[in-house]
């Protein structure tokens, strides 16, 4: 009960310090934009072509956000020089990764959710049919993004290249997320059904339950280390 | 290590690199008991404390809080003691309430609003309790910092610099406050680099040079004038 306690109070306090100064999230909004005006200059209006690349324009705009908001993660106990009270609370550590995950979460799902609507406007589709579908595939895509992200930015937070070590880090084992998750999502878009995208569901989830528990493992270690 | 020492160090050695900034630091702290560490910047007092709060390992030696090893029994050293640092360890958009409430759930107490109240109280900041921290001046942190230190009502206290940043209020009050935990039995470790009037409420100075601890001495009765002359004479010969 208490590292249930313990995580909330970190998911909270991550919550509400970015609810009352937005920084992250405003440089996220501003960034998506700009990233869709340059993805909607570069592609026109050609059905054809956009229909080809648009799975991998949407995640690259999900993880190009993503690795921006994960990569704070823990810049802000740093800011605040809040790191070393972190490490020296008793208990168990892996409450405190588990507590940044799900408000890295958050923050992803709100961009996220932020990017896939701009994207509808900007580029004029149609995704009524497959959003049911396109919720599963980046619920689980997120997950692992931020699974590993939140342990990667834990890792990279004390080291003073951090904003080239983080996503050279990260990327790398991300390729069987993003693998499916593009796959995936190209196959929901062009109007197939969920059932014909199992194999890459079944590879997400198995990717994420292996990113999670190897987190929560390791955690404690990257922390004190 | 005396049969009643809180804080034990023998032979403690902290290297960075080349750099031997701690060369066999053999010091007791105990029960009830401030004691003052001086030294020059760069003497290795913030080491020495970090190593005590199990933020770093010595290189060599042993160091024990409360008969805990801090090497091999973080753990248990971590719930025995409270840490006033440099940084205040607060969060500047959450309010003084929030960020007691934040730090007392993490640290696994079961702290109510009562409590936390209390502990502002206990530190001149209830009427500010519900406001943001980014709007404190520098004492004002300096006092919540404190007050999340004091959360779970450590055996040890371990404050660097504790004075700094506060103005002469405050420092008459933070002085009454250490007497107040000093009474309560909480032994006290007080890392400073001035002699000034922090030096009042120490039971004991020690003087760290040299990687060493060249001087430890009851205060007594010693002016600030008689510690500044045995601090230059300690350090020059280590120097």
């Amino acid at each position: 009960m208490t590292y249930a306690r313990r995580a909330l109070a970190v998911a909270r306090k991550d919550v509400a310090v970015e609810r009352r100064s937005k920084e992250t999230l405003n440089a996220l909004v501003f960034f998506s934009l700009l990233l869709l005006f340059v993805f909607q200059i570069t592609l026109g209006a050609d059905r054809d072509r956009l229909a080809a690349v648009l799975p991998g324009v949407l995640w690259l705009g999900f993880v190009l956000s993503a690795l921006l908001a994960l990569g704070r993660t823990f810049l802000v106990e740093r800011e605040h020089d809040c790191w070393e009270g972190l490490l020296l609370a008793p208990g168990d550590k892996s409450a405190i990764y588990l507590g940044k995950l799900a408000s890295n979460l958050v923050l992803m799902t709100v961009v996220e959710a932020l990017v896939l609507g701009l994207f509808v406007i900007f580029f004029d589709i149609d995704i009524r049919r497959a959003l049911p579908g396109l919720f599963i595939v980046v619920a689980l895509g997120t997950f692992g993004l931020a699974t590993v992200g939140t342990l990667f930015a834990a890792m990279t937070a004390n080291v003073r290249a951090r904003e080239v070590l983080f996503p050279v880090l990260l990327l790398p084992v991300q390729v069987p997320v993003l693998l499916a998750t593009v796959k995936a999502t190209e196959a929901l878009l062009l109007g197939e059904p969920l059932g014909a995208v199992a194999h890459w569901l079944k590879l997400l989830a198995a990717a994420d339950v292996i990113y999670l528990v190897v987190s929560v493992l390791t955690f404690d270690v990257i922390l004190e280390g | 290590m005396t049969s009643d020492s809180v804080i034990c160090t023998r032979g403690v050695r902290k290297v960075f690199g080349l750099v031997r900034v701690l060369d066999g630091v053999d010091l007791d702290v105990h029960d009830g008991e401030i004691v003052a560490l001086l030294g020059a910047n760069g003497a290795g007092k913030t080491t020495l404390l970090k190593i005590l709060a199990t933020l770093t390992r010595p290189t060599r030696g042993t160091a024990r809080v409360a008969g805990h090893d801090v090497s091999r029994e973080a753990e248990a050293v971590r719930r025995v003691i409270g840490v006033v640092a440099h940084g205040a360890w607060v969060y500047d958009d959450l309010t003084a309430r929030e960020n007691l409430k934040f730090w007392a759930t993490l640290g696994g107490l079961d702290t109510r609003a009562d409590d936390v109240m209390a502990a502002l109280a206990g530190v001149g900041l209830e009427r500010a309790a519900d406001t943001r921290v980014r709007t404190f001046s520098a004492g004002m942190k300096r006092r919540l910092s404190l007050a999340r230190a004091m959360l779970a009502r450590p055996r040890v206290l371990l404050l660097d610099e504790p004075f700094a940043g506060l103005d002469q209020r405050g420092k008459k009050w933070l002085e009454g406050r250490l007497e107040a935990l000093k009474a309560a039995g909480a032994a006290m470790l007080l890392v400073t680099h001035s002699f000034g009037r922090e030096l009042g409420v120490a039971d004991r100075l020690a003087v760290l040079a040299g990687g060493r601890i060249a001087l430890d001495t009851p205060r007594g009765t010693l002016t600030a004038d008689d510690v500044q002359r045995l601090y230059a004479a300690h350090t020059e010969e280590t120097e």
